[in-house]
């Protein structure tokens, strides 16, 4: 069966829900943010798959330029991962709950 | 001095910040005098206000000054702008003529606390939000003096703070006038939504000409009558007055009875127009309102034992008979009323606050008794407020509340039962409460232990600044019926009416409306029979605490309290007993509660709500996608699907 | 090679507010790390003075766009109109506040340096794009700066509670920016364009082919949950007290006033500019927003003893008064006479930035003298200590609480009076009974400042320029509030202005 755009974007929402689930469920800090990487990557396949379907520009540069925000997203978010484990190594979300109520 | 009736809020605002400023070095009793002169001035203008309004024709006794423009915004035009005119001047005229009162007479009672200056401070600011509430030209001007007065009433019932009490109060009185705050900001926007203004000449002329929409006007006249609810103490919302009385004295006199409580009414005067065009059962609530808040405070106050929380519940009672009058379109008989019911009552809370400063700050009137023979001033002026609001001729109470009974009959009899039950009770329990204070054997004398530290405990007369006051405030509640006396065969003709013939253009005119009406016609006899109801509940009274009087004293404290309340059980039997029980329960436990509980209320469902804010991560993101999956439904299944 | 690249004409004058934010932010780093250490505050002024005259052009600008009327730049990716200027102004104005207070509560630790300035005025330039932007793309752009500078300032202070925030922060806003971007694919997908004006006309052509109704559905859902989280609306409310708490207070100061105007001002681009002919699906579901975030935000700040976090839900609540604006705007988005909500939602941003700015400046004057602590005790007796310092906060409490003379109840005002005009009045009801319940926290933060007897007898110090941060805002609060023309006239053009 060849596959339609609607294939892709079926795949990509799965993805998007993979993501999202994952969020959901794991607890160490460096998987969580793999998930929102996901997540990003799914969305990049929705653009693309669109842009395709339209044979529009438009939608391919913007995963250009979610590639860059997503590249600037890793770097804040391991120097954020990485000073909390300096400072509590092994640490998992669920230790980080100080602040509630 | 009409181009000049800025300086009447502006006085009282010099007064204060000179207090905020150099109230240190003022201190006592400097800051007191500073304070009461700011008053008396202001008052100075506004009887200079009043002879001019009163050269001018009646159809041109209207001044309004514009002080800046406040929001000119294209759709939006609000101008900071004062009003004199007949109600609004009266208004002022006893607002500063009894503040200046009151303001001696705290500088007496306040004497030796150690927050003196601070508490004329908060006089001051009261005075002045008070009267831009009267004097505003529209609705937001009087809303500032309305959430002005609102905040310094918080700020002087919590004066004594460190008492738990006062300070629960506060807050109590703070909750509760900020729902009457919403019926009233609702009211305004609803206001000018329909007319595009706030002012009140734009609001009433728009209700008599007919461009208010009957559905609008009743929706403005029940918000506002929400809002003048909370502030003067109606049904439901009236549980904060009582617990107001933790303030000190002279604020109970000057807020709690005078002044601000009588703000609703005020402001359901000015809008009667608005009233007027509403649907007919707007006025009708209103009256049943405050027919049974009349009723129902009357029978709690029978019950209590507080010196201080009898003059409360019979501030509420009082009130109920303003709106009372207002619903039944007698709004010069609301004005007549509330003027005085400010001289009489405020006349009772000074009373009230000497004899509490001479007793040593002893609020219990079962520990009181016989206090004639060594307060003879304080006592003879109370005598006379106690004549006044019981309704004996020719005493100014009298006057006022005959009135609205008239009115109120040729409106419905049903209420004018109501009001004719509630005349007895009023006269039964200031009798009840005259006998316990100022007659009687000396309880106090057993006490003396109680005030140890003072050695030998003598109630004493208080010093003359504060009875001045009394004395004043004594003999306008002896002739203040004579601003508007009815059309009596005896009377002049050229006595009749006064207030009503001042108040002309701003109000309805008032008898023309029920002339005519059975009531009318039998207008001497209704007055006769207000005196026969006056007379049978102070006879009453005095049989059934007579008779305690003449028993032999007897040492045990809590026998004598009991057998006060044995004998008022006596009197009113078995039944009786237990409905003022009942009502006292329904007030503290149901009534109180629903406050309290609504406070309670939100606080255990935010202590439910907050349980959910579990502080994990992973909590966080299954609510956000969970609320990811709540919209979607809607748009692509309700919106999209459907 | 099919189609020649042309470069779009650039209006350099147009652009300059982010050329100037940018080069401030690059030159701090650069010079900073250059030369030795400046002088004390140095960093903060240049900071405060790089946001002062970005805002300052914007005043220019706006100038301009009134005589020749709005457009685009740089190829449609950025709207040119007063709306845009609006909120830079106002962004500029509260970041400018903020670098003043940012001094102190940096001096004499590591962050000391022009590094935490560089990044306040790069999150600042994400803010004024995403106001201007006339392109998802270009608003997720500016969306993305915002946040990463904002996740890297709240994580900035290395206290326990700084780095759990930082996290908290970090994971949830990645979140809430995936489930934004994937409705900007959505929504391209139906309607085969990012850019608003051509989605804009794509529904106002008759051409049904042209576009996916359910995909622009789905795409708009995802939208309003992107957007809903940025301004703390609940329930995507949830992140924000935590955060709030946790972040250092300046920064905590700049998400509340700065965050949250950008992130209501792309709603309004997004919703009510871009979206008109979506209004009857998104209105119902900004109504449930609003009310969840009125009732859920004034009901849980009471029971809070921590005053950063009372004031988180505090915001939650305004958040919700803001929505009361945005619902009352969709009534009549696209429309010739649009109404006031638009307006109001703005002058109420305005106003809000600045009330808060000021607010937590003093909660960090306060907390700092205390040790780092928030609690409501810290605050008790500083009538006592302070006088003029708790007056200035009695007056900016007064403003949340809504009182008038206050700006507050100007920006109060304006809401309800444009929910009741379209009548909506459940919501104003709503609001009006939430502000009651709210006005109850703000009076605790007073009664322990005035009335409780002081745990602490040594007057806090006041640094000169947090001083200089707090009277201009208390200022503003005033003015505003007595002479409210000054700025409802000047925003009465925005609305005109805003294509």
């Amino acid at each position: 069966m060849e596959p339609t755009t609607t294939s892709y974007l079926v795949l990509a929402a799965l993805l998007f829900g993979i993501g999202a689930t994952g969020l959901m469920i794991r607890r160490n800090p460096l998987v969580m943010f793999m998930c929102i990487e996901l997540m990003l990557n799914a969305v990049n396949l929705t653009f693309v798959a669109l842009a395709t379907r339209f044979s529009d520009i438009d939608g391919q540069t913007a995963v250009f330029f979610v590639m860059v925000v997503a590249a600037a997203e890793v770097v804040v978010g391991l120097g954020i991962i990485i000073s909390i484990m300096r400072r509590r190594p092994g640490a998992t979300v669920d230790d980080l709950a100080e602040l509630k109520g | 001095m009409l181009d000049v009736i800025w300086l009447v809020p502006a006085l009282p605002l010099v007064g204060f910040l000179a207090i905020l400023l150099f109230g240190r070095r003022l201190g006592e009793p400097g800051a007191g005098y500073v304070a009461a002169a700011a008053v008396l001035g202001a008052f100075v203008v506004t009887v200079g206000a009043f002879f001019d309004l009163l050269s001018l024709d009646e159809h041109h006794r209207e001044h309004v000054s514009v002080l800046f423009s406040w929001v000119p915004v294209s759709s939006l035009q609000i101008d900071m702008a004062l009003l004199a005119d007949p109600l609004s001047i009266t208004m002022a005229l006893f607002v500063t003529g009894i503040g200046f009162l009151i303001h001696l007479f705290a500088i007496g009672y306040m004497h030796g606390d150690p927050k003196f200056s601070k508490f004329f401070l908060y006089l001051n600011l009261f005075v002045l939000s008070m009267l831009m509430l009267v004097l505003g030209e529209n609705l937001l001007v009087t809303f500032l003096g309305w959430e002005g007065v609102g905040a310094c009433s918080y700020f002087l019932i919590s004066f004594w703070h460190t008492r738990e009490s006062a300070a629960t109060a506060g807050k109590k009185a703070f909750v509760t006038n900020r729902i009457g705050d919403w019926g009233v900001m609702l009211a305004m926007f609803l206001g000018f939504q329909a007319v595009g203004s706030v002012s009140y000449s734009a609001l009433n002329g728009a209700a008599e000409s007919g461009a208010l929409a009957s559905s609008t006007a009743t929706g403005i006249a029940l918000l506002l009558f929400v809002g003048a609810a909370g502030k003067s103490a109606q049904l439901p919302l009236y549980l904060w007055l009582p617990d107001a009385m933790e303030g000190p004295t002279p604020v109970s006199a000057l807020i709690h009875a005078a002044t601000m409580v009588t703000a609703g009414v005020f402001l359901m005067t000015r809008m009667n127009p608005v009233i007027a065009a509403s649907a007919d059962y707007a006025p009708q609530i209103i009256a049943w309102v405050g027919a049974l808040t009349a009723l129902f405070a009357a029978t709690i106050a029978v019950a209590q034992h507080d010196i201080k929380k009898v003059l409360a519940y019979s501030t509420v009672s009082q009130l109920g008979y303003m709106f009372l009058a207002v619903g039944t379109g007698a709004y010069v008989a609301a004005v007549f009323h509330m003027v005085t019911h400010a001289f009489f009552k405020a006349l009772m809370f000074l009373g009230s606050g000497s004899v509490i400063h001479g007793m040593h700050h002893e609020q219990d009137m079962r520990r009181m008794g016989a206090l004639r023979t060594v307060m003879p001033i304080t006592a003879g002026t109370f005598i006379i407020g106690w004549l006044a609001i019981a309704g004996v001729p020719p005493f100014a109470g009298f006057w006022s509340k005959d009135e609205i009974l008239l009115f109120t009959l040729a409106s419905s009899p049903v209420l004018y039962v109501i009001g004719l039950v509630t005349a007895v009770l009023t006269a039964f329990y200031m009798t009840r409460q005259v006998v316990m204070v100022f007659f009687g054997e000396a309880r106090w004398e057993s006490h003396a232990d109680d005030h140890g530290a003072h050695g030998e405990f003598r109630p004493h007369e208080s010093p003359p600044i504060m009875l001045f006051p009394l004395v004043v405030l004594a003999g306008l509640s002896v002739v203040g019926g004579a601003i508007q006396l009815p059309s009596f065969g005896i009377i002049p003709d050229s006595w009749r009416h006064r207030l009503e013939d001042w108040l002309h253009p701003v109000v309805e005119p008032g008898e023309a409306v029920i002339k005519g009406t059975a009531a009318y016609d039998a207008k001497s006899w209704l007055a006769l029979l207000a005196i026969a109801c006056a007379v049978l509940g102070i006879a009453a009274a005095i049989a059934v605490y007579a008779k305690g009087r003449a028993k032999p004293f007897e040492p045990e404290l809590l026998a004598r309290g009991w057998r006060y309340d044995e004998t008022v059980s006596a009197f009113m039997g078995g039944p009786g007993r237990r409905a003022f029980d009942a009502v006292a329960r329904f007030d503290s436990g149901v009534v109180d509660g629903a406050v309290t509980g609504t406070a309670s209320g939100v606080r255990s469902v935010a202590e439910r709500l907050r349980r959910g804010q579990t502080g994990f991560v992973r909590n966080y993101s299954a609510v956000v996608v969970a609320g990811v999956l709540g919209v979607l439904i809607w748009f692509v299944i309700i919106r999209g699907v459907l | 090679m099919p189609e020649q690249f042309i470069a779009p004409s650039i209006d350099w004058f147009a652009l300059s507010p982010y050329l100037v934010m940018v080069a401030g932010a690059l030159g701090l780093l650069v010079v900073g790390a250059l030369t030795p250490r400046w002088p004390r505050g140095l960093y903060s002024l240049v900071s405060a003075l790089t946001a002062t005259s970005a805002g300052v052009l914007a005043v220019f600008i706006w100038n301009d766009v009134a005589e020749m009327g709005p457009g685009t730049l740089v190829g449609g990716a950025l709207s040119h109109d007063a709306f845009a200027q609006f909120v830079t102004i106002a962004v500029c104005a509260a970041t400018a506040l903020v670098a003043l207070v940012t001094d102190a509560e940096v001096r004499g630790t590591v962050l000391e340096g022009p590094e935490i300035h560089a990044l306040l005025l790069t999150a600042a330039t994400g803010a004024m794009v995403m106001g201007a932007s006339n392109d998802l793309i270009v608003l997720f752009l500016g969306l993305e700066t915002l946040s990463l500078a904002l996740y890297v300032l709240a994580a900035s202070e290395r206290t326990a509670a700084g780095q759990e925030a930082g996290m908290k922060y970090f994971i949830l806003g990645g979140l809430a920016s995936a489930v934004f971007l994937y409705g900007i694919a959505l929504l391209y997908g139906g309607a085969r364009s990012t850019n608003l004006g051509e989605i804009v006309a794509r529904f106002q052509s008759t051409v049904a082919l042209e576009r996916n109704d359910s995909l622009v559905l789905a795409g708009l859902a995802l939208l309003i949950v992107g957007l809903g989280f940025k301004v703390a609306a609940a329930p995507f409310h949830v992140w924000s007290p935590d955060v709030y708490q946790g972040a250092p207070t300046h920064v905590t100061a700049f998400m509340a006033s700065v965050g949250k105007a950008a992130a209501f001002a792309a709603m309004l681009r997004v919703l009510v500019i871009a979206l008109p002919f979506h209004r009857d699906d998104w209105r119902p579901v900004i109504w449930v927003l609003a009310i969840a975030s009125l009732v859920i935000g004034s009901t849980l700040a009471v029971v809070q003893t921590d005053v950063k976090r009372m004031l988180a839900f505090s915001s939650v609540s305004h958040a919700g008064f803001l929505l009361v604006g945005v619902e009352a705007a969709g009534h009549r988005a696209g429309e010739q006479i649009s109404g006031d909500g638009l307006e109001s939602v703005l002058v109420y941003l305005a106003l809000y930035s600045v009330l808060v700015v000021g607010t937590f400046s003093i909660v960090a004057v306060v907390s700092r003298h205390a040790g780092g602590s928030t609690d409501i005790s810290v605050f008790a007796g500083l009538g006592r200590r302070r006088p003029v310092l708790a007056l200035a906060l009695t007056i900016l409490l007064l403003a949340q609480a809504g009182v008038p003379l206050t700006s507050g109840f100007v920006a109060k005002w304006g809401v309800i009076q444009s929910a009741v005009a379209e009548r909506s009045y459940a919501i104003a009801i709503i609001a009006m009974v939430s502000a009651v319940i709210a006005a109850f926290l703000y009076l605790r933060i007073m009664v322990s400042a005035w009335l409780a007897d002081p745990s602490e007898v040594e007057p806090e110090p006041v640094p000169a320029m947090t001083g200089v941060a707090i009277a201009l805002a208390a200022a503003v609060t005033l003015v505003v509030g007595v002479y409210p023309e000054l700025l409802l006239g000047w925003t009465d053009a925005v609305s005109n202005f805003a294509r």
